[in-house]
């Protein structure tokens, strides 16, 4: 086991009646473990945690971020950027037709892809109207909000 | 006697799940993703074991990996959280035949359970009323079956929970589109992309009813009421249901018993009831095989530790509290603590987390996995934390729990403290027995 039990919701219940009796306006305290600051807020208490490991941490593995290539805006092209990280997915579902291909004329409206993102679908609407020059990456990719999906040929105002 | 346990989860379930093992003096191997190596549940295990990359398709939910993963670790029993494995039966299967203890219901128990038409047909032949609907594996089907329920109509994944791969539909043009995103992400969070169609009871509460059986005899724990949801997610639950007249409170715990002894359930369960907010009428909807996100409710009002509980009933002991040992004891309130902006339609908010202040105190439980420094990965979902708070009735509860929100301060994220505050001052709320379509008349 880890040596040395963790400090209870009942054990910081307990510090809060102690220090309620008094001036203190916040408590630090540290072991091996954790560090805990325990503090007035108003008529009422919070708490501030931190854990530290409790061994050394497993092997260390990196894993090189491959980052989608041509992440570089193009002069003269609009980059659409996903307005949140997460899973780009071209198509609605498995087998289904991808929303947009190379070529389409789209409005700010047209929805180009999904993104999924704490297990939550988002469509994203293109956002400018125009034609779809380039798509950038696979169906099933992680992408960041600096990364491109698609390059787009803005239609005349 | 379970010594080493394996826990196939992470975030603060993991965390909750480490404590109460750690206390009973069983040693706990976490499996992590790239994502959480330095997770606060990592930290806290005894031993961690890399599962595989941060997506959960190659970590949490592989079952192969996670099965492998315990067996190096050397675990005699596998804790499955909620979510993720837990209520896959292939997963419970794979534990037992490396020869270790599935913490969790019998793999049969989980099929019958974890398909929502099968749950539907053993809850009619446990005696219990359904919704009207049925299966509708095509969108042919589905506007069939839109014939017997009529609009709205609810769909819903076969393998769902939490809400992913349920849309309501309230007219008869959006229905191929709804199908269509249902199936999608039914696909995406359950590898199951079948759907099926029930009725919309308009005014409907949800109510649902703690059960813990042994295989042979069962016991409730009382009711919650989780009716405050967006999306068919819970934001908002408590203990007891409020306003329910005796009779009908008995009816539904019953029916849970009854439920939970017909199919010799053996676990922690939680049976959930659509109760009628007028008539007080309940249709049987599901039975959740696993431990739920708003277990900590049950436990404050009654003083049992329901992890616990599951690990005893895992070591393959009988029922060691009896109904009559039960008590309730005031009122307790959970809210879920997202990382989303709730004034921009949810829109997830990951990231590091430079402040974490959470309320502290005599009534109050916070269980979360997030402390300053912490980050909240894109793959998994938003949850960061639960506040727990108690009273010694709800209106004090409720009393509590203001105070309580109003302290709490998580800086580097976007979090939905915020929208709790004003469900905590709404009259509707304060008044009690709301229906499911609370949220929609929530003013921001």
């Amino acid at each position: 086991m880890s040596g040395e039990p963790l400090l209870t919701a009942e054990d910081v219940a307990e510090i809060i009646a102690i220090l309620d009796g008094t001036s203190y306006e916040h408590i630090d305290v540290q072991t091996k473990r954790v560090s805990v600051r325990i503090a007035r807020s108003g008529d009422g208490w919070t708490q501030q945690w931190q854990h530290r490991a409790s061994e050394a941490p497993a092997e260390a593995v990196v894993v090189a971020e491959v980052k989608p290539a041509g992440a570089q805006d193009v002069e003269g092209l609009v980059s659409l950027r996903p307005p949140l990280p997460g899973m780009f997915y071209r198509a609605p579902q498995p087998g289904a037709a991808d929303f947009v291909a190379v070529g389409d004329v789209i409005t700010a409206d047209t929805i180009i892809g999904i993104i999924e993102t704490m297990k939550v679908m988002n469509s994203v609407p293109a956002g400018v109207a125009g034609e779809i020059v380039e798509i950038i990456p696979q169906s099933g990719t992680m992408v960041d909000k600096n990364d491109i999906l698609m390059r787009v040929r803005a239609a005349p105002q | 006697m379970i010594h080493t346990l394996f826990i196939a989860n992470r975030g603060e379930i993991a965390l909750r799940v480490i404590r109460t093992a750690q206390r009973l003096g069983i040693e706990t191997v976490l499996g992590v993703s790239e994502a959480d190596r330095d997770s606060l549940p990592a930290r806290v295990a005894d031993r961690t074991i890399l599962l595989g990359p941060a997506p959960s398709s190659q970590s949490y939910l592989d079952v192969d990996r996670v099965v492998a993963a315990a067996v190096q670790a050397g675990a005699d029993a596998v804790h499955p959280g909620y979510g993720f494995l837990s209520e896959n039966s292939r997963f419970a299967r794979g534990v037992i035949a490396a020869g270790m203890i599935f913490v969790g219901p019998t793999p049969d128990s989980l099929d019958a359970m974890g398909d929502k038409l099968k749950a539907r047909a053993v809850g009619l032949a446990a005696g219990l009323p359904v919704v009207p609907g049925g299966e509708a594996e095509t969108i042919t089907d589905a506007r069939l079956r839109s014939e017997e329920t009529g609009y709205p109509l609810l769909v819903k994944a076969v393998s769902g929970g939490g809400g992913r791969g349920m849309k309501r539909v309230d007219r008869a043009e959006d229905l191929e589109s709804q199908v269509a995103m249902a199936m999608a992400e039914a696909q995406a969070a359950f590898g199951d992309p079948r759907v099926y169609v029930e009725r919309y009871i308009t005014r409907g509460r949800h109510v649902e009813v703690q059960v813990l059986g042994d295989g042979d005899h069962a016991i409730h724990l009382g009711t919650r009421d989780c009716s405050i949801q967006r999306r068919f997610q819970k934001l908002v639950e408590e203990a007891p249901a409020a306003d329910i007249p005796e009779a009908q409170h008995e009816a539904l715990r019953q029916a849970a018993v009854r439920l939970t002894e017909h199919i010799g359930y053996r676990g922690a369960g939680t049976v959930e009831f659509l109760m009628d907010a007028e008539r007080y009428d309940f249709y049987f909807l599901e039975m959740n095989a696993r431990i739920q996100v708003e277990h900590p409710v049950t436990e404050a009002i009654t003083g049992f530790d329901l992890i616990e509980q599951q690990l005893l009933i895992a070591d393959g002991l009988p029922l060691g509290i009896l109904q009559d040992d039960v008590k309730f004891t005031g009122h307790a309130i959970e809210v879920r603590i997202n990382a989303e902006d709730w004034t921009e339609d949810f829109r997830p908010s990951p990231g590091t987390v430079t402040g974490a202040r959470w309320p502290a105190g005599s009534d109050i439980r916070v269980d979360t996995h997030i402390e300053i420094g912490d980050s909240v990965p894109p793959y998994y979902d938003s949850l960061i934390g639960k506040l727990i708070v108690s009273g010694v009735d709800r209106a004090q509860c409720i009393a509590n729990m203001a105070k309580a929100l109003g302290t709490l301060k998580i800086d580097g994220v976007t979090t939905t403290a915020p929208m709790h505050r004003a469900i905590m001052a709404d009259p509707r709320f304060v008044a009690g027995a709301v229906d499911t379509r609370f949220f929609e008349g929530l003013s921001r």
